[in-house]
């Protein structure tokens, strides 16, 4: 039985801690508003893009076809992107995404194929170099940046374009949190080298004019396609993040509370049956007189 | 008076997107008027000033750094790098492109980035000088 100084102290500790909980939901609160709306204003640009690049990709194919939306014709070394938080205390939100690439990785592996990692955010390094340490060529930092843009994601992308150019990898797939509500995001695997063109987008047949050529478009065209899918990840990502921090400690709060009530009874009840025994000690003491 | 769809993205947000009689699109190799019916052409953009027309008098500008445009049959959309409303673009903002440039170009080691990047910043530099004269005019 804990006596009446331990459990006020429990009381007090776990107070303290919902305290915690509760500012730090309200912060992911004001900082989600912000994020989804990053995040939402992102995604026209890259579904026009998507549209401008499957139209013009209807009209190049073969041999000629840059690598970017080519290939390199082989897929014997995969890199996963895996894009994380940088902080943790926002539930199952960088495990779900590290697990997804984790399980991808595993699956590619066994089919004999090399597996190299990207890692945008500390917290998807932790968890996969445990595994693969080996294999994670680099890591890429995003927590001095309040608000994530497109200077990011390019740095991001032109690390990743580099070592295609230099014969790294042939198949890229990027591993981010798509944000579809405060309590729902969805881990996703997109494979961005070569570029995905979406099944079913109609195609226009009309014939473009290019101005300039048609291969210089394309030249700029796709690494800024890469780009710009980067940034979506990363702004859904943010979201992400902000909208399972914010659930996982309205949990925690709530949690707390419950915690709180449990031990406020057990201390309420110890106390009287405290006072309970005493006076039963000093009748008892006045009645053997 | 014949529309057609326009559309204006920024990577940020969309700037524009609504009816237009004509968009006057700052492309590589010169300006370039695009009415309705126009025939479909892509073209790259260079850093400069995108006219739309909505109505017979009335018309909005933007600045633009560059990006892309797509006119098909039935509409143009414009994917611009980073596209303001003319009225919130002043020296400061294009210095602070012309920079951003300048040290990326410095920082570039690929022969054809490079290329493109000193391009970028000549055309920078080029659009500065008009926007002052504008501006002064």
């Amino acid at each position: 039985m804990p006596s009446l100084k331990d459990l006020r102290n429990r009381i007090a500790s776990v107070k303290a801690t919902q305290k915690i909980t509760k500012a730090m939901q309200m912060v992911a609160a004001a900082k989600l508003r912000r994020a989804q709306s990053a995040a939402e204003a992102a995604r026209p640009y890259a579904e026009r893009m998507e549209t401008v690049l499957a139209n013009l990709a209807s009209g190049i194919s073969g041999a000629g076809a840059p690598k970017l939306i080519g290939g390199t014709g082989s897929d014997k070394v995969q890199l996963l992107v895996v894009c994380t938080a940088e902080r943790g205390l926002c539930g199952a939100f960088n495990s779900s995404i590290a697990r997804l690439a984790r399980d991808k990785a595993l699956a590619l592996k066994a089919e004999g194929k090399t597996v190299k990692f990207v890692c945008v955010g500390k917290k998807g390094y932790d968890i996969l170099r445990r595994q693969f340490a080996a294999d994670i060529l680099e890591v890429i930092d995003l927590r001095a940046f309040k608000q994530l843009g497109f200077a990011n994601a390019e740095t991001i992308a032109q690390s990743i374009l580099a070592r295609f150019a230099n014969g790294e990898f042939d198949v890229a797939t990027l591993f981010f949190s798509k944000f579809k509500s405060v309590i729902s995001q969805i881990p996703t695997a997109q494979r961005i080298i070569p570029a995905e063109i979406p099944a079913g987008t109609k195609t226009m047949s009309a014939v473009y004019d290019y101005e300039p050529e048609e291969s210089e478009i394309l030249e700029t065209l796709l690494p800024r396609n890469l780009t710009v899918q980067v940034l979506r990840a990363i702004l859904e990502n943010a979201a992400s993040e902000q909208g399972a921090r914010m659930s996982a400690m309205d949990s925690a709060t709530r949690n707390a509370g419950e915690m709180i009530k449990k031990q406020t009874q057990l201390y309420n009840r110890s106390r009287q049956a405290m006072i309970t025994k005493e006076l039963i000690e000093i009748i008892s003491g006045a009645e053997a007189l | 008076m014949a529309t057609f769809t326009f559309e204006l993205v920024s990577p940020e947000r969309i700037l524009f997107s609504g009816d237009a009689v004509s968009v006057i699109v700052p492309s590589v190799e010169g300006e370039m008027t695009v009415l309705a019916g126009h025939a479909p052409v892509v073209a790259v953009l260079k850093p400069g000033i995108v006219l739309v027309q909505t109505g017979a008098s009335n018309g909005k500008e933007f600045f633009v750094s560059g990006g892309l445009a797509e006119v098909n049959a039935t509409s143009v959309t414009i994917l611009a790098e980073q596209a303001r409303f003319l009225e919130d673009v002043d020296n400061a903002v294009l210095d602070q492109e012309i920079l951003t440039a300048e040290t990326r170009h410095a920082g570039s080691h690929d022969e054809a980035e490079k290329k493109r990047l000193h391009d970028q910043l000549v055309q920078l530099r080029e659009f500065k000088g008009v926007f002052e004269q504008r501006k002064a005019a």
